[in-house]
């Protein structure tokens, strides 16, 4: 954001501000150790908390308040709270003059967003928007957090931009304790964005399009041409090979045959390429698709490098144990494919790639050695030189009088619901999220035998329940305009009437995503797994026992 | 250029000195140092067991008391801060009685064979438990979970009554075994307020007969346990271990000598947890956070604890 | 773990903590805005000061709390249950287990077991087998049958009327006695089911009625405990009036003056503790009466609660006044169910007449006052014990420092004084502390109530100026009964130490009680002569204290464990070597408990015990 691609605060942080917003996010389940950090602000620093969730998480059971929004309905409550803060007179105005830019028009368009408008539309009472707005702006300091509850949507940037308007808007960034931060799923989600694995973007988040200088480092360091456009992302890779403009694809630790929404779909499209190539450490739904499937080692501890955490903090990851027989380092099978291809890259080292990284991306990454990342516990980029400590929080040369760097804009967005609504045919909305003990498509976390392990159900609301005749266990089906599964119904009582959840951690059980929408995000790439409308229905063949 | 606002950590007011003296050494610390820290300045170990650096302390073993000269009984050194003009031994009789009574009361009444610190500390302070009498056979298993708060059968004089019970295995994770149990509070602070605040147990019972129960003395699986494992993270006696461990302990095959452990980082969320592998025949038996590490203080949650068995597994790799 | 709760349970919980306001607090589920929104955080964590009511209620509306009751006083306080179960179960008043309706607690500790006491725990043995501890320890209760059951019980603190009983009624209407005096057919009454006598702690002994000299018990007896007009009429209130006119400082300046200190057991100087408190910035602050009388042989407070119970309320409000607390809680243990009672309609007779609320008494300043009930465990007596039981956890004590006038209930600072030093307050604002300080001598200034029992003629509570010798207080109380000859006494508790007849004439100060090796603690005189068997009461001391400690620290928890059994080992002749290695092995055990224990509890526990070996020669044979 403002032209850095990480969160902008610590967890060190978390634990000494007034408000966090943790907003589509069940961090107690997908980040516990990062609550723990939170926890520490509640019960040392006497932090208040607000969950946004259209469930009553456990992170919700948590909150000081709990706002139950309807799925999708993010911008409209992030708009509404805008709109009583400038009208309470809460807006930070010297920051703003300063650090900002399009206050003007982004007071305008949130200006029909009043609290009594946003009632209905998110559901949420207009005291408890309001008092939460307040609480947010007359905070010495706060933050907002978000996971996949905010960048699940057809809108995803669109929501992430209505949060990161909230802090502008209170002056809440910039500063220790105040800021805006997504939690990262993998370990090195952050990390593959730092080194390049973006579609716009060379290494140290360079843009391959704009920026003509960083573009010729790499040139030269590299000795090639680099096509100054951006690639694809997942989502427009898929669309590629639908109207056949892409026909061979290199997958690598990915397993879009069970994560990606619409499963039906996606399956059909990797079957239809003419050469599929698949680096996995198991043999994944995907890989079984694969023409050419290269047994890697698990890196994190079969190998040695880099990742990089929710607060951009690089770490090293180190080898612990051998790979089995046949898995192969994945830095050796990428030199030895470029060998065969022509180019003779020789046998780097993790450390020795590293070090090109740092000397192409020197104002990211000049500082972090593998001994000072080593001997620091991590460094929190950007970190130029090894005379500096890491960057414990962003951005704040906004603060700075006069500005250094250009303003961060306003963006203007407006409520745009989810692409699918219930109706009559669909009557139930189908949002999808993790559990605490498995890991996405449950490739890794299916392997140990954890008492926390149940099966997928459809967790459904005590009212529906009740209405459609259902206990705990019965089998129902569910299905959406793109396919149908059945699966065991659970009552949970964090639902409410309408609102229906999955996980993702069972496709070989029972296959989400062959419900899901993958209507994506034009910018981001990510499908809307959060909203689907679905029918539920009885099968009437009795009922399993839950866990 | 000058900021808006102050950007960085509103700073806490400096803390004043104190002086006093340790065993008649004069030190100088910061207000609000404890006695077991400001003796650690001057390279003076004093012996804890309920104490741990990533949370607060209990005071509920006594073996780390101190003698403060002028005050009635002995201050537990882990928590009482040094005031200025304190003259403190760390090895006085007083002191070092009260630690052998405590090394004695524990040993004779818990099983101390996965505490290595503790029976190496009963050599130093010349403890022996067996002056208590013989050991009392092994209680049946819930003795304490169905004993009733502020009544016990009549002490047999034959025996020393102890806590042993068989151990409580109920799930595939952890094992909990109450004859180990030296009630050092550790688990239930790292499950409750000091990091987890999952308080899937608590003390239970009162005096002897009092233990670490889930609610109802329910099994594991039926209680609110998540099986972060932070409890046996932090347990110095082995109550509290993973099944793994327990397994190989049982067959003979558990050997930390012949292990080594490699620090990596998580692979399953952002948040970016180092974990501490320990590594047995070329296999991954048991995950740690170091507990100095300030992203885990020592914590994880269940797929870092036990989660990695996918890189080991036989079968699809 | 998802029993319910039965609709009745839920109704005495909800008679205590109100209704449910969401169904994230254990309400019904409906209301649109429940399932868009809740509130948390640490308001509602708070509320967990409710747990022990609430638990109580569920003990008394069914004689037990069920896994249903718990989980639905969990969700309404939001506790986790593993704590509330450790709760729970920290409390001897409180059963795990379902038990009969009515439950019979017979007192057979020191003041009772040797004076019927033993008695009737034999007679009820014989007729209705082991005592209900539990299923795996006692004969099994039919509870269909709807019969009684009995248990023993530590000290009931109704020694004036040894032996003593408490019964409990569970039900829609609970109700709770204390019975006193009590007979064998009175017990086969209370187990048949019969109605119960009056609560025996409304006709307690009092010997000194009417005396002029009489300053604390000067209303007892004489003034309607449930009167404020009476009260008033009787000098109530005119402490409050002066404490106005005096201010805050000038309370605590005559307070000071007086050299009052405390009668809990501690002796701390009360001016001093509220003139810290004052001084403290933090708000709230907190004024806690500790009720929770409950050392072995004490039974004055009990007196001072059902005789005079305005006078602790007034007391506590001027507390308030003096250092700037708005919140008062009187604590008064669980085996008090009259005092409880009239203390409660205190309060609210109080409050009608604004004497208690936003503007008390038209003085300008804000005071209220909740009674808070024990569950059966003496170390709640311990202050920081009592603040963990009213903030709804486990009555474990903490570390001092820092001390209560700091960190108190709450982490607030707290005044916490025992019942009996409150009642002093009155005399000293309304009569200046001067003149307080007149009576007595030294720092053991005023009067002082003694709890005599045992082997006297006439056991009661009396007053006296602090220098009288103990010769002449047992005097007093008729001495012990012609041709017996007196053996020890117990001065001061269980947690104290046997004095021999030799020492009678030290004068029951402060100074001589510490010349003596002696401490007054709470007051206690329990006499022994030559027909009681003391090893059989050190005994029991012993197993008191095992019973009582609350298991936290090491010293404490497995030293008493190992006290118990060494004097059992003498008792039986069955020694580790000779009876000097017991001896010595008791002193070992004894030092570390007194040195390295977190409380009082620990570091008393070997007081009586090691008195009794080495003034009254006990145990002193080997294995036979």
């Amino acid at each position: 954001m403002f032209g850095a691609g990480g969160g902008t605060s610590s967890y060190e942080e978390v634990e000494d501000t007034d408000v966090v917003f943790l907003w589509g996010s069940n961090a107690r389940e997908a980040h516990p150790i990062w609550f723990h950090h939170l926890l520490k602000g509640i019960r040392r620093h006497g932090t208040r908390l607000y969950v946004m969730d259209p469930r009553r998480t456990t992170s919700a059971q948590w909150a000081d308040q709990w706002l139950g929004l309807r799925v999708g309905s993010d911008i409209a409550l992030a708009n509404a709270m805008a709109r009583e803060i400038i009208h309470a007179g809460l807006a930070n105005t010297a920051f703003i003059a300063n650090a900002t830019e399009q206050f003007e028009v982004y007071a305008g368009a949130v200006e029909s967003y009043t609290l009594e408008w946003a009632e209905p539309v998110t559901g949420i009472p207009a005291d408890v928007i309001r008092e939460a707005a307040h609480a947010f702006a007359k905070a010495d300091r706060a933050m907002v957090c978000w996971t996949l509850g905010i960048t699940e949507h057809h809108n995803a940037v669109e929501n992430v931009l209505a949060l990161i308007n909230l802090t502008l808007l209170c002056g809440h960034v910039g500063r220790w304790g105040s800021g805006c931060n997504p939690l990262r799923g993998q370990n090195n989600v952050q990390g593959g964005g730092d080194m390049g694995a973006i579609p716009n973007k060379l290494p140290g988040f360079q843009d391959i399009e704009l920026d003509y200088k960083a573009r010729q480092r790499f040139e030269a360091a590299w000795q090639c041409a680099i096509p100054p456009k951006a690639g694809w992302n997942l989502t427009q890779m898929f669309h590629a090979m639908e109207r056949g403009a892409l026909s061979a694809l290199y997958v690598i630790g990915e397993n879009p045959a069970q994560s990606d929404a619409d499963a039906h779909r996606i399956s059909a499209l990797l079957e239809g390429l003419d050469h599929l190539v698949v680096q996995e450490i198991f043999l994944t739904k995907t890989a079984q698709y694969a023409s050419v499937v290269l047994p890697a080692a698990a890196s994190w501890c079969e190998g040695e490098g880099t990742v990089t955490n929710s607060e951009r903090r690089v770490q090293r990851i180190r080898k612990a144990v051998e790979p089995p027989a046949g898995a192969r380092d994945e830095l050796a099978i990428l030199s030895d494919l470029a060998r065969r291809l022509g180019h003779e890259w020789g046998t780097p080292s993790a450390e020795s790639v590293w070090n090109e990284f740092r000397t192409l991306a020197p104002h990211f990454a000049g500082g972090m050695s593998y001994a000072r990342l080593e001997s620091l516990g991590g460094i929190q980029w950007p970190c130029p030189d090894e005379s500096h400590p890491g960057t414990q929080f962003l951005h704040a040369r906004l603060w700075e009088t006069p500005r250094a760097g250009r303003a961060a804009p306003f963006s203007i967005v407006h409520h745009d619901p989810p692409w699918e609504a219930r109706d009559p045919e669909y009557p139930f909305l189908l949002t999808t999220g993790r559990r605490l003990e498995s890991y996405n498509t449950g490739v890794q976390s299916s392997s140990y035998a954890s008492p926390l392990h149940r099966g997928e159900t459809l967790d459904i609301s005590p009212e529906d329940a009740t209405r459609l005749g259902l206990a705990d266990g019965e089998l129902v089906r569910v299905t959406s305009r793109r396919g149908t599964v059945d699966v065991p119904a659970r009552v949970d009582a964090s639902l409410r009437a309408n609102l229906v959840f999955m996980t993702l951690h069972f496709p070989d059980d029972v296959a989400t995503n062959l419900l899901t929408i993958d209507v994506a995000d034009p910018r981001s790439g990510t499908a809307e797994f959060k909203a689907c409308a679905v029918r539920v229905e009885p099968i009437g063949v009795g009922a399993v026992t839950l866990d | 250029m000058t900021p808006l606002v102050q950007l960085t950590r509103p700073s806490r007011a400096p803390k004043a000195t104190v002086a006093c003296t340790i065993n008649g050494q004069s030190v100088q610390v910061s207000e609000g140092t404890s006695i077991l820290a400001a003796a650690a300045t001057i390279g003076v170990t004093i012996p804890t067991l309920c104490w741990l650096e990533t949370l607060t302390p209990v005071n509920a073993c006594r073996l780390c008391v101190a003698e403060v000269k002028g005050a009635r009984v002995l201050a537990p050194a882990c928590n009482r801060a040094v005031e200025s003009g304190m003259e403190i031994l760390t090895d006085s009789p007083r002191v070092h009685l009260t630690r052998k009574l405590v090394l004695e009361l524990l040993a004779s009444s818990v099983d101390l064979s996965c505490a290595p610190e503790l029976t190496a500390l009963m050599d130093a302070y010349g403890a022996r438990p067996e002056r208590f009498g013989p050991p009392a056979p092994a209680n049946a298993a819930g003795t304490k979970q169905h004993a009733v708060a502020g009544h016990h059968a009549p002490p047999d004089p034959a025996f020393a009554a102890t806590t042993s019970e068989p151990p409580t295995v109920d799930n595939e994770l952890y094992v909990r075994d109450y004859a180990k149990c030296v009630l050092c509070y550790k688990c239930v602070e790292a499950c409750g307020t000091d990091h987890q605040n999952t308080f899937a147990i608590a003390v239970a019972g009162r005096g002897f007969d009092a233990h670490i129960s889930t609610e109802l003395g329910a099994p594991l699986p039926d209680s609110a346990c998540v099986y972060c494992g932070n409890c046996i993270a932090v347990c110095p006696t082995g109550a509290l271990m993973a099944k793994r461990e327990f397994d190989l302990r049982a067959e003979g095959r558990w050997q930390p000598e012949a292990q080594h452990a490699a620090d990596t980082i998580c692979p399953y969320c952002g948040v970016g947890c180092t974990l501490t592998l320990h590594v047995q025949d070329g296999e991954i038996v048991k995950a740690t956070s170091p507990m100095d590490n300030a992203i885990t203080m020592g914590n994880l949650c269940i797929k870092g604890r036990f989660g990695w068995r996918f890189v080991q597994s036989t079968t699809g790799r | 773990m998802d029993t319910r709760a039965s609709s009745e349970e839920q109704l005495a919980v909800d008679r205590v903590l109100g209704a449910p306001r969401s169904p994230w607090d254990g309400g019904a589920r409906g209301s649109h805005r429940d399932y868009h929104t809740a509130s948390g955080g640490a308001a509602r964590r708070a509320e967990r000061t409710m747990l022990l009511p609430a638990l109580r209620a569920l003990q008394e509306h069914a004689g037990w709390v069920s896994e249903g009751g718990l989980n639905y006083v969990c969700e309404r306080l939001d506790v986790p249950p593993a704590e509330a179960w450790g709760v729970v179960t920290f409390y001897a008043l409180l059963s795990t287990s379902p038990r009969p309706t009515r439950m019979l607690h017979v007192c057979d500790d020191i003041g009772c077991r040797q004076r019927g006491g033993l008695a009737l725990c034999a007679a009820l043995r014989a007729s209705h087998g082991e005592p209900a501890v539990h299923e795996a320890q006692g004969h099994a209760v039919d509870l269909a049958a709807g019969q009684a059951a009995w248990m023993t019980s530590p000290c009931l603190g109704l020694c004036d009327q040894a032996p003593a009983a408490l019964v409990t009624d569970a039900g829609p209407e609970p109700v709770e006695r204390l019975l006193g005096r009590v007979s064998a057919s009175a017990v086969r009454d209370v187990m048949a089911g019969r109605a119960l006598l009056p609560d025996a702690s409304a006709s307690p002994a009092r010997p000194q009625q009417g005396s002029a000299e009489l300053v604390l018990l000067a209303r007892a007896g004489t003034v309607d405990p449930l009167s404020l007009d009476a009260y008033r009429a009787a000098g109530g209130y005119a402490a409050l009036a002066r404490a106005a006119q005096l201010g805050p400082q000038g309370v605590v300046t005559e307070l000071v003056v007086s050299k009052l200190a405390g009668r809990g057991g501690a002796a701390f100087p009360t001016g001093k503790k509220w003139e810290a408190v004052a001084a403290q910035q933090a708000t709230p602050k907190y004024v806690v009466c500790n009720a929770d009388e409950s050392e072995p042989g004490t039974f004055k407070d009990r007196v001072l609660l059902t005789d005079d119970p305005f006078a602790i309320v007034e007391a506590m409000t001027i507390a308030g006044f003096a250092t700037g607390a708005t919140q008062g809680y009187v604590y008064i243990r669980g085996e008090y169910p009259l005092a409880a009672e009239r203390v409660a309609q205190a309060i609210e007779a109080a409050r009608r007449a604004q004497l208690l609320g936003a503007n008390v008494g038209g003085h300008g300043f804000a005071f209220d006052i909740e009674v808070r009930r024990g569950a059966g465990a003496y170390i709640c007596g311990e202050e920081t014990a009592l603040f963990e039981s009213i903030a709804g956890r486990r009555g474990e004590p903490r570390n001092k420092p820092p001390f209560p006038v700091q960190v108190g209930l709450f982490g607030k600072p707290t005044v916490a004084n025992n019942v009996e030093t409150l009642v002093n307050v009155l005399p000293i604002v309304r009569h200046g502390g001067a003149a307080y300080a007149s009576v007595g001598s030294g720092i053991s200034t005023g009067t002082r109530l003694w709890c005599l029992s045992g082997a006297v003629q006439q056991p009661g509570v009396y007053e006296t100026p602090m220098t009288i010798t103990l010769a002449a207080l047992i005097a007093r109380a008729g001495g012990v009964a012609p041709g017996r000859t007196l053996r020890a006494v117990l001065l001061g508790g269980a947690a104290s130490t046997f004095v021999t007849p030799d020492q009678l004439e030290m004068p029951l100060t402060f100074e001589a009680a510490r010349a003596a090796g002696a401490s007054l603690g709470s007051g206690v005189v329990m006499v022994f002569d030559d027909t009681d068997d003391l090893e059989d009461h050190l005994l029991r001391i012993a197993a008191f204290f095992r019973d009582e400690s609350c298991g936290q620290c090491v010293p404490c928890r497995v030293g008493t464990v190992r006290q118990e059994e060494a004097l059992h080992r003498l008792k039986h002749r069955r020694t580790i070597g000779s009876a000097a290695d017991e001896h010595a092995l008791l002193a070992e055990i004894g030092a570390a408990m007194k040195d390295g224990s977190i409380c009082g509890l620990g570091q008393t526990a070997y007081a009586a015990v090691e008195s009794a070996i080495k003034s009254l020669g006990l145990f002193s044979a080997s294995r036979a």
